[in-house]
């Protein structure tokens, strides 16, 4: 026979892309309710896997009062996803922007600071995506979504 | 691991997968510490060490360019390419090496014939006639031209068990029909459609057949006379040769009164400076320097393929696919695509999970050596009318085995282990 050894967590390097947490979140996925006549309202896809998410949100003096995000799509943009709109719950607008700049630093690689990663907490988790460069377009696809929509909500 | 397969014998003699396998150096190579097991083959076909060697040994050799020089190297090359014509002309049943078109890829091709046929016999209130089942490749051209010549794009619809409505070909091509475009083989549900029977009915109304062969080429004996083929096209690269050379074959009538694609180079007979004599058959259409190399490589694909039986590459492919439908189909959680019977099929399996996305079972198997398709495959209306946005895609070739079809099944058992727990 060819192939692995059995049972989970043997498969190669996939640990390093499914941590725990990101597997949890995929399964389980937070703020899927969808949000009563939201301001931001959008969809997000990627035609190249097809995966799409609906992102909802309630902004009011300047901060994120609620927050929902369904879609689907692979583990790591669904978990993201679900990530994302734990985070954002109850931030103001800059904070949720800092926060998705964090984040895209540190899926390119870069070195963040002590207080960014306090930010991101369980977030950090996704940054075993850049051993993947293919899949990291899956990880920011509901946070560039969602960082468009708010910029253009705050420029109203 | 093994890698021969059950020592098959298959109609005239010895098909030995082992034989064949050592003949591909990539096969060889190990893909995140495992034996690479390659299953992407509708997408493109590895290599054999003949068709590497023909391209260096051309570039070390030959290297000269072709129909210009009287010079020895000049010659021997327009020779070496010339020759590789006649092959894939004698391999498709081409009537004459002239209808046999180098193009860069199938989609070339087929763009090539809606630029040039199509633009000239399309016209307002006409229509063009594809199948639900096309790659974007033969999608896209046709609604551009649809659009251009304000005609009627209109699909030979597909049902849920993968096979085209032929109940509807005579209302669907009708007197306004032009050209009938359609593939021979799906890229993604793995379907061989009918094309003669298309091709008789396009006759039948005086419209033209264009049939996207990329993936019946490489697969099957193909026949340009017996389907009765207008037009026909393919990809060297899908079947063990370079990429960037495709053919598309037409009948000799039609390609002599068709205005050419694109002008240079010796594409003309002579060229004054207000006008110019478009050059005979096939040059008319190979503008500027072609890609000899890789032509003459692929002569000596079709020579690889020739040697192991087009009958035996079919009957290698489809006890795998018939051996992985029977494996696939008892998994749970697999909703496997297009006909059921074996018979119907070539050897392209499409797949979803009903708990694992693609992309991350594509990954898994990836850590494991396995490398499959996972996505829309370009087609993406065909992949939406099964209520799904993306689906995964073994395809198998002559190196393949049985074994390696295990592999991908107990790839798939770990990785819903992994990931459903
Ligand atoms: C049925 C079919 N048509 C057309 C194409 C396009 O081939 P190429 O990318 O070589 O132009 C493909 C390959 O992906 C195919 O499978």
């Amino acid at each position: 026979m060819m192939g692995n050894t059995s049972g989970s967590g043997s498969l190669g390097e996939l640990d390093d892309l499914y941590e725990a947490i990101i597997l949890d979140h995929y399964r389980n996925p937070r703020n899927t309710d969808p949000v009563d006549s939201p301001d931001i309202d959008l969809e997000v896809n990627n035609p190249f896997c097809g995966d799409e998410f609906q992102i909802q949100m309630k902004v009011e003096n300047d901060a994120v009062t609620a927050v929902g995000i369904t879609g689907r799509g692979c583990a790591i943009s669904q978990a993201s996803a679900s990530l994302l709109a734990e985070l954002v719950e109850g931030k103001k607008s800059g904070e949720v922007r800092a926060s998705v700049s964090s984040f895209r630093r540190l899926l390119q690689g870069e070195e963040l600071s002590e207080e960014e990663r306090d930010v991101l907490g369980d977030i950090e988790a996704l940054g075993g995506v850049r051993k993947f460069p293919i899949r990291i377009k899956c990880a920011l696809l509901s946070w560039v979504g969602l960082d468009d929509a708010l910029k253009e909500h705050l420029a109203k | 691991m093994s890698i021969t397969g059950p020592g098959t014998k298959l109609s005239g003699r010895e098909f030995d997968v082992a034989t064949v396998r050592a003949d591909f150096p990539i096969l060889s190579r190990k893909i995140n510490d495992h034996p690479l097991v390659y299953l992407d083959n509708a997408a493109t076909t590895q290599k054999p060490r003949q068709v590497i060697d023909a391209i260096s040994n051309y570039y070390e050799q030959t290297n000269s360019n072709v129909h210009r020089g009287v010079h020895t190297l000049s010659i021997e090359a327009t020779d070496a390419y010339e020759v590789a014509r006649a092959k894939v002309a004698k391999f498709i049943n081409a009537p004459r090496p002239e209808t046999v078109i180098w193009t860069r890829n199938t989609s070339e091709s087929l763009n090539l014939v809606a630029a040039t046929w199509a633009d000239k016999n399309v016209g307002e209130g006409d229509n063009i006639v594809i199948t639900a089942m096309e790659h974007h490749s033969n999608i896209v051209p046709w609604q551009q031209l649809a659009a251009r010549k304000h005609a009627e794009l209109r699909y030979l619809a597909a049902g849920k068990d993968g096979l085209l409505d032929m109940a509807n070909i005579e209302s669907t091509i009708d007197s306004r029909t032009k050209i009938v475009s359609a593939t021979h083989i799906s890229n993604v549900l793995g379907t061989v459609n009918p094309v003669a029977e298309l091709a008789n009915r396009a006759h039948e109304v005086g419209a033209v057949i264009l049939i996207d062969a990329a993936q019946s080429v490489p697969h099957m004996a193909v026949d340009v006379q017996a389907i009765d083929a207008d037009f026909l096209c393919f990809s060297a690269h899908k079947m063990l040769g370079p990429t960037g050379i495709g053919v598309l074959y037409g009948k000799y009538d039609l390609l002599d009164e068709m205005p050419p694609f694109m002008f240079g180079g010796d594409m003309i007979l002579e060229v004054t400076y207000e006008d110019a004599k478009w050059n005979e058959l096939p040059y008319k259409f190979e503008a500027g320097t072609p890609n000899i190399a890789d032509a003459i490589a692929t002569g000596v694909a079709v020579d690889y393929l020739t040697d192991l039986e087009m009958d035996n590459v079919w009957e290698h492919e489809q006890q795998l696919t018939a051996y992985a439908l029977d494996r696939l189909t008892a998994l749970n959680g697999i909703t496997i695509f297009g006909p059921e019977d074996p018979a119907l099929r070539g050897g392209v399996i499409s797949f979803v999970h009903d708990k694992i996305h693609p992309h991350d079972l594509g990954t898994a198997l990836d850590q494991q050596g396995i490398a499959i398709r996972t996505g829309h495959h370009c087609a993406m209306p065909l992949i939406r009318s099964y209520d799904v946005v993306a689906a995964a895609r073994a395809s198998f070739y002559v190196y393949n085995t049985k074994t390696e079809i295990d592999a991908l099944v107990s790839g798939i058992n770990d990785t819903e282990r992994y990931f459903v727990r």
